[in-house]
């Protein structure tokens, strides 16, 4: 297994993970629906695989301010977990959590971030709780960490994590329409033995 | 007519003045911005990792890491005519985009750890390193001027700065 790289796993098991990305994003949409009890339609995910290069460019651009937020894997598998949406789509589902009591505009207030830590707690665990039941896997996460910053500075983080073993990066956007369209995405990091273990547990053949 | 370079992740440029190079959004990667202050050639290097031989898969893109990264930058300078001897070197990024309380996994770590080998690296070279702006937990986007040396740092809510 020392060998595998993201491009082995990319030319094999493209489709699973994609599969899994969708399943995964669903429930994330779901359970963002019912914590704004509010319907929430989204769009077939787009699970894409990115040269480190491209990564900036498909978020509008590396110096797009976006809110990220980060956690960690532990269980049967490990590695790391991140949820970004812009920070305009943030600001819409702070508001709609605090039900309006925080402005849309402005600073991000202490409040308004502790509401979107815990959207993005939700919705990860939510996604997490998918791939844990399809792979019959242990999986837990730890507590999140937030930031509001550059999407490349944001990025740099899993970037260095799929960097150490390959040179692409793997991630999910999902469109999500509330009042007005969100665009989010997650990037779910296993480290390298636990790709071999998520696909032993779906039953195909590690390469 | 000047022009401005972009550097990517995991990538690298050289420019020559009155050209400059730029890379979008550091987080905790580091920017290496190295100068000959005689020709004024200059380049940029955007790594992601300290170090390409503690690689699993060896290394298809030396561009990632700070080693095999700035000795690359190096090698394109001095083909361009610039001289090892004078060159001059300014670093930039690092930080630590999130906190997490007590872990000091790699994730938290791997910021400092590019600062330190980019230095190490700098330091083997015998290119001294005359400022930095790194550490702390804000991304950092930068402008190297190789006619002046001049290393620009902007970051979110923060006025741009000058090293």
């Amino acid at each position: 297994m020392s060998d595998m790289s993201l491009d082995q796993v990319t030319e094999n098991y493209y489709d699973v993970l994609k599969e899994i990305g969708n399943i995964g994003a669903g429930n994330a949409m779901t359970a963002l629906s019912q914590m704004l009890q509010c319907k929430v339609d989204m769009k077939v995910p787009q699970v894409r695989l990115l040269e480190f290069a491209e990564v900036g460019d498909m978020m509008g651009g590396e110096e797009q301010i976006m809110v990220g937020v980060f956690l960690g894997v532990e269980g049967d598998i490990t590695g790391s977990m991140m949820f970004m949406v812009e920070e305009e789509s943030a600001r819409h589902l702070i508001q709609k959590i605090t039900m309006g009591m925080l402005p849309a505009g402005g600073e991000f207030e202490e409040m308004g971030l502790s509401a979107m830590k815990e959207v993005g707690n939700i919705i990860t665990g939510a996604y997490l709780n998918s791939l844990s039941t399809l792979t019959n896997l242990k999986i837990f996460p730890t507590p999140p960490a937030l930031t509001v910053d550059m999407a490349g500075a944001i990025l740099s983080v899993p970037a260095i994590q799929f960097g150490i073993f390959g040179d692409k990066i793997l991630l999910i956007q999902s469109q999500f329409y509330d009042e007005i369209q969100l665009d989010g995405y997650f990037i779910l990091i296993p480290d390298l033995e636990s790709y071999a273990k998520i696909l032993t547990a779906l039953g195909l053949p590690v390469v | 007519m000047s022009e401005m370079i972009k550097v990517g992740m995991a990538d690298l440029k050289t420019c020559v003045s009155p050209d400059s190079v730029i890379t979008l959004g550091l987080g905790s990667c580091v920017g290496i911005a190295i100068r000959d202050p005689l020709t004024k050639i200059g380049g940029l290097a955007h790594i992601m990792l300290p170090d390409s031989t503690a690689m699993i898969n060896g290394c298809q893109n030396i561009a990632k890491f700070a080693d095999t990264g700035i000795t690359e930058l190096v090698r394109q300078m001095e083909k361009l005519g610039a001289s090892r001897f004078r060159m001059v070197a300014k670093i930039a990024g690092g930080a630590t985009m999130f906190a997490f309380e007590g872990n000091s996994s790699t994730v938290g770590q791997v910021g400092n750890r590019n600062v330190e080998a980019s230095k190490a690296k700098l330091k083997e070279l015998k290119i001294p390193l005359l400022a930095q702006d790194t550490g702390a937990n804000y991304g950092r986007t930068v402008v190297f001027y190789p006619e002046t040396g001049e290393f620009h740092i902007r970051a979110v809510g923060k006025s741009e700065s000058i090293i």
